[in-house]
């Protein structure tokens, strides 16, 4: 088996077969998601859980799936760039409540990223975890390149950020239906902001605008936590 | 679909070239969300000239993430040690983040609305 594994290493460690494998596994992901419409089974996640083990089985190391597939990682850059049309798409939402918007997601983002980063430091977390902790609430791409520069390590973040997600999608309308939220630009703005693409997913079950509202949140909310992480990380 | 992707692209690399003026305080890529939303805004730049790209690379983001999230393969052992830190502070932060944007939108909201009807 292990004799089999080494004569074809090369190829199951070639850029070809493992960018078929990230693209098939996510497939798949999509296919079983679908099929059984559970918020916890992210195609992401299925994903991940084939690729690790496949990684481990085989002996391909991080490093060299990292590099194989870093057109993929390369492509987080440009998909942010994109969220600025996607921004500029849902500006007529915001007409007439631009300060209220801008006021609330402004505060969120403080509440978020200073109480993240005091619990976790109540709790024992060093710096690093820290740093990667801070980013949680905005959409994967930003929060990935905010890691990276702040200290923070990017695949930890990447998780927290999945977490961060499926958590806040699974209690947002709960909470804001307790709270007796009327205002769908509260609500829209509440799940985007706190739990970006998987809050506003959950937003849209909720309503045409508040999806819309949500989707501008999370532009916001990245712009927002880009400013404000390097201020704060100054203060701790 | 080239033209699409040619400013996609144009300005990622703005945005980079502005990072490193403000040594990396802001991501390029984050820059350049802003730069391509203000040339949208400001009609310097046509909406039809991006959209159709804009929109297929934003929809399929989650497959960018991948190589990313499987580097979680690595720092096992940290994730684990730091569990309970971790989940407490992402929980309780989720939820006081999602309190006070709805709080905060809805009581300015209905302050502008009561204002309005003073006013008639």
């Amino acid at each position: 088996m292990n004799n089999l594994i080494d004569q074809i290493r090369p190829l199951i460690s070639s850029e070809v077969f493992l960018l078929t494998l990230v693209m098939g596994t996510f497939l798949l992901g999509v296919f079983i998601y679908k099929k059984t419409k559970i918020t916890l089974l992210q195609p992401l996640l299925i994903s991940m859980l084939i690729i690790i083990p496949f990684l481990k089985l085989t002996g391909i190391d991080y490093a060299t799936f990292c590099n194989q597939t870093r057109i993929l990682n390369f492509m987080l850059g440009p998909s942010v760039v994109a969220l600025g049309y996607i921004l500029y798409a849902q500006i007529e939402h915001i007409r007439g409540n631009v300060i209220s918007i801008l006021t609330a997601v402004f505060v969120g983002s403080v509440v978020g990223i200073v109480s993240v980063i005091l619990i976790a430091k109540l709790l024992g977390a060093d710096h690093i975890l820290m740093a990667s902790l801070a980013p949680k609430s905005v959409t994967t791409p930003i929060a990935i390149s905010l890691s990276e520069k702040n200290g923070g390590i990017p695949a930890l973040t990447a998780a927290f950020v999945v977490i961060c997600g499926l958590f806040g999608g699974l209690v947002g309308p709960v909470i804001l239906r307790r709270m007796g939220i009327k205002s769908k630009i509260a609500v829209g703005l509440a799940m985007g902001s706190s739990a970006h693409a998987l809050g506003t997913a959950r937003a849209m079950e909720i309503g045409a605008v508040e999806g819309a509202i949500s989707g501008l949140a999370i532009g916001i909310m990245g712009i927002m936590t880009a400013l404000l992480i390097p201020l704060v990380e100054k203060l701790f | 679909m080239i033209k699409g992707s040619f400013y996609i692209l144009l300005f990622y690399f703005l945005g980079e070239m502005l990072s490193l003026v403000i040594h990396g305080y802001i991501p390029g890529s984050v820059i350049g969300m802003i730069l391509l939303f203000l040339c949208l805004f400001f009609k310097i730049i046509k909406p039809e000239n991006v959209k159709d790209v804009a929109i297929v690379i934003t929809k399929n983001m989650a497959v960018f993430f991948i190589p990313a999230c499987v580097g979680l393969m690595v720092f096992v052992k940290l994730f684990s040690t730091s569990f309970v830190a971790i989940i407490a502070a992402i929980s309780v932060s989720t939820v006081l983040t999602i309190i006070t944007v709805a709080l905060t939108q809805e009581t300015i909201e209905k302050r502008r609305l009561k204002k309005g009807n003073n006013h008639e």
